[in-house]
């Protein structure tokens, strides 16, 4: 009650809130390949249930923040907690979709089979996929609309489809924040909806989702809290309060296009 | 010359001379198969190569170790502990040159497997002018020499087949996952890098268990080879390793047989070839991505397509001229079908004759003119209704503007299967009821001429 109370007379002064009831909290976080720094000093802090954009111009370490958040590359330095606990202690609580063309489609496996894998964590070493696992898989094949595709080996499915099916595999992992690394990547206004829709219904169940994002235009519409990143935090928020002429500009430096452009039109439009 | 029963007895084991030899690479090729196909699917065909290439100082470093200490240094498990810790070492220099400089995969590779078999050679090249060294034979592991196995192989052989055996499949689902994604499973709190050795170390012992009967050079196509064909049958993972395991133990049979006719012939490379030729067949016939299977599958879609376009014009243009009411069956000349789309001659009259054989058109006047019979026009009423109902779809829910609406239908009627008919209906059910069984064309269509 009392955080509740707190959260709500402060936003953005999380710190008086739970730190448990944080999803995900960044301290100082860099990350160098080569001796070259991606990201720099990322210090963040996710309230939970939000749906977060993290957007920022090519090679603004929008990835890499991610795969530094789940250890999947090492940390210069900085520390990453989840619910107030280290990555280790919460992985359970941590779903991940990473992008698409991070594996490789033509691989003898059906639909259900790479759901399926979301029930790995759970089932342990040696254990043979369940029966339970099958029919939690093929319940959310049915939420991303794929029950009929369930048995198609992946290579048959459209991109579109082949991205469902990897939110799919998110949802079995029954998180309560997720990770999901370009989801809008090159998918049909058909997918673009069907995954619009699935984020808010994990947003009304209380889940947190953070989304590396590409199509600014679509960032207020999506999203109510906003990361702008180019190698550090240029700002983070409320998208109302952070997506603003102002920090895309600082955002995209140089580097604003076209598109950028446009979605200013639409920011001042609002 | 060869005689039937002596074939007989040597491919059924009744031959004593050659059956442990036999057994031997059956065994070997199942292993093989098995470990091949996840190194296949893990993408590191590469570095099995690079492993192989390895092992040979490990083998004459081994030798000198034992002709050191005393013995005669022939001891088979001696020298493939040897062959196994230098394999190892080059992969881990492959690894350590990757991770630490900017030097790509594959230039890795390239350096540590030459750098490896060059110390190799000058290893064997130095334990030829050793006394003992004129008979140890040690060039046997380049190219194999099956005739040489002898007991201790074979229980060699069934111990790295049991436990490539038992990891696969007690490591089946984990396998799998690392295989398929790597970042995946690491977020999920797989110990990729664990799982990974556990991968590379069996496919180490049965690389060097398969060094006395095909080689270090050409272990690494007895282990890609059965995979790479499996492949085309199958887009299963357990079905696609079982068949790889019994193409790699059939090959290994198979080949290890003829060689025994043909004492002349090195094991090994009948071997390969024997598990190429499988390759190569399973690539023209595999019954999933066969060459043959892809080619007809194309071919029967474009003929379906065509022939779909053939009655669709039709239909449309015994639409255009109708007076009122029902549909009535005429003779349409050839060059107004030929107009309505950009169709070649030659392919309009294939599907023309396609369409005849099947009963859907009679051909007048020489092929100057169709006409459709009364099941072709059922069939024609069919397609068109197909393409209509989904034009409408596409334009109620996929905003797809009217006038590019018909090109985008064109694509995807073609393989509407009945469900996805029904569920067009029910969707647009206004349409349904609005008089005939075939909705009026969103479009304009164009006249042929």
């Amino acid at each position: 009650m009392i955080n509740a109370v707190s959260k709500q007379a402060s936003p953005g002064h999380e710190a008086l809130a739970d730190p448990k009831r944080i999803p995900l909290t960044i301290r100082d976080l860099t990350v160098a390949y080569h001796r070259k720094p991606v990201i720099w000093d990322i210090d963040l802090s996710i309230p939970e249930g939000k749906l977060v954009s993290i957007v920022g111009p090519n090679g603004a370490g929008k990835s890499t923040l991610i795969k530094a958040c789940l250890d999947l590359i090492p940390r210069s330095s900085g520390e990453v907690i989840i619910y107030g606990q280290s990555y280790e202690k919460e992985r359970k609580r941590v779903g991940y979709v990473p992008q698409r063309e991070s594996v490789d489609w033509d691989f003898p496996v059906s639909a259900l089979d790479v759901v399926a894998m979301g029930t790995y964590a759970q089932l342990g070493w040696f254990r043979r996929v369940s029966k339970r696992s099958k029919a939690l898989s093929m319940q959310a094949l049915e939420r991303v609309g794929l029950a009929d595709y369930a048995h198609r080996q992946i290579s048959q499915l459209s991109g579109g489809q082949q991205q469902r099916t990897f939110l799919a595999r998110a949802l079995v992992q029954d998180a309560d924040i997720y990770f999901m690394d370009e989801p809008f990547a090159a998918v049909d206004a058909a997918t673009e909806r069907a995954i619009v829709e699935l984020l808010k219904d994990l947003q009304r169940r209380g889940k947190t989702v953070l989304v590396v994002h590409h199509d600014l235009a679509t960032v207020p519409q999506y999203f109510d809290w906003t990361v702008l990143l180019n190698m550090r935090v240029v700002a983070a928020g409320p998208t109302e309060s952070v997506f603003t002429q102002e920090n895309l500009r600082r955002t995209y430096g140089g580097k604003l296009t076209l598109l950028t452009q446009a979605a200013n039109e639409i920011v001042k439009s609002r | 010359m060869l005689e039937f029963a002596d074939i007989w007895n040597v491919l059924f084991l009744r031959d004593y001379n050659t059956r442990l030899v036999v057994i031997c690479t059956m065994l070997l090729g199942c292993a093989c198969g098995l470990m091949g196909g996840f190194l296949l699917l893990r993408k590191r065909s590469l570095m099995g190569d690079t492993l192989s290439h390895a092992t040979l100082p490990g083998v004459g470093l081994a030798f000198m170790l034992a002709v050191a200490l005393g013995g005669d240094g022939k001891s088979l498990p001696f020298l493939l502990s040897g062959a196994a810790i230098t394999g190892v070492l080059g992969c881990w220099a492959v690894l350590l040159i990757r991770n630490h400089t900017r030097i790509k995969d594959d230039a890795a590779m390239g350096i540590v497997l030459s750098v490896f078999f060059g110390a190799g050679v000058a290893v064997l090249g130095m334990i030829q002018t050793m006394p003992e060294g004129s008979a140890a034979g040690l060039e046997s592991f380049i190219y194999g020499k099956t005739a040489s196995m002898v007991l201790s192989d074979f229980w060699i052989l069934v111990l790295v087949t049991l436990c490539v055996l038992t990891g696969s499949l007690v490591l089946f689902k984990e396998f799998r996952l690392l295989c398929f994604d790597e970042s995946f499973a690491a977020s999920l709190g797989w110990p990729v890098k664990v799982l990974d050795v556990i991968l590379l170390g069996l496919v180490t012992a049965v690389t060097v268990a398969g060094l006395q009967a095909v080689g270090l050079i050409l272990i690494i196509a007895f282990l890609i080879t059965p995979a790479a064909a499996a492949r085309f049958w199958t887009n299963q993972l357990d079905r696609m390793l079982l068949l790889s395991a019994l193409i790699g133990g059939a090959s290994g049979w198979l080949g290890a047989s003829l060689s025994a006719f043909y004492p002349r012939l090195p094991a090994g490379a009948v071997i390969v070839l024997v598990a190429a030729f499988v390759f190569l067949i399973s690539m023209l016939i595999g019954s999933e991505r066969g060459v043959l299977v892809r080619w007809l599958r194309q071919t029967q879609l474009k003929y379906r397509i065509g022939r779909q376009h053939l009655l669709r014009a039709l239909y449309e243009i015994l639409e255009a001229g109708r007076s009122d009411g029902e549909l009535t069956i005429q003779a349409v000349p050839f060059r107004q079908v030929r107009g309505r789309r950009t169709w070649s001659d030659a392919s309009l009259r294939e599907y023309i004759r396609r369409a005849y054989d099947d009963g859907l058109l009679e051909v007048q006047n020489k092929e100057d003119s169709i006409r459709l019979t009364e099941a072709g026009l059922a069939e024609a009423a069919q397609v068109t209704r197909n393409h209509r109902l989904w034009e409408l779809y596409l334009i109620e829910y996929a905003d797809v503007a009217t006038s590019r609406v018909d090109r985008d239908a064109d694509m995807v009627e073609h393989v509407l299967g009945e469900q996805m008919v029904a569920r067009l209906e029910s969707q647009l059910q206004t349409y349904r009821s609005a008089g005939s069984l075939v909705p009026a064309s969103p479009h304009p269509i164009v006249p042929g001429d």
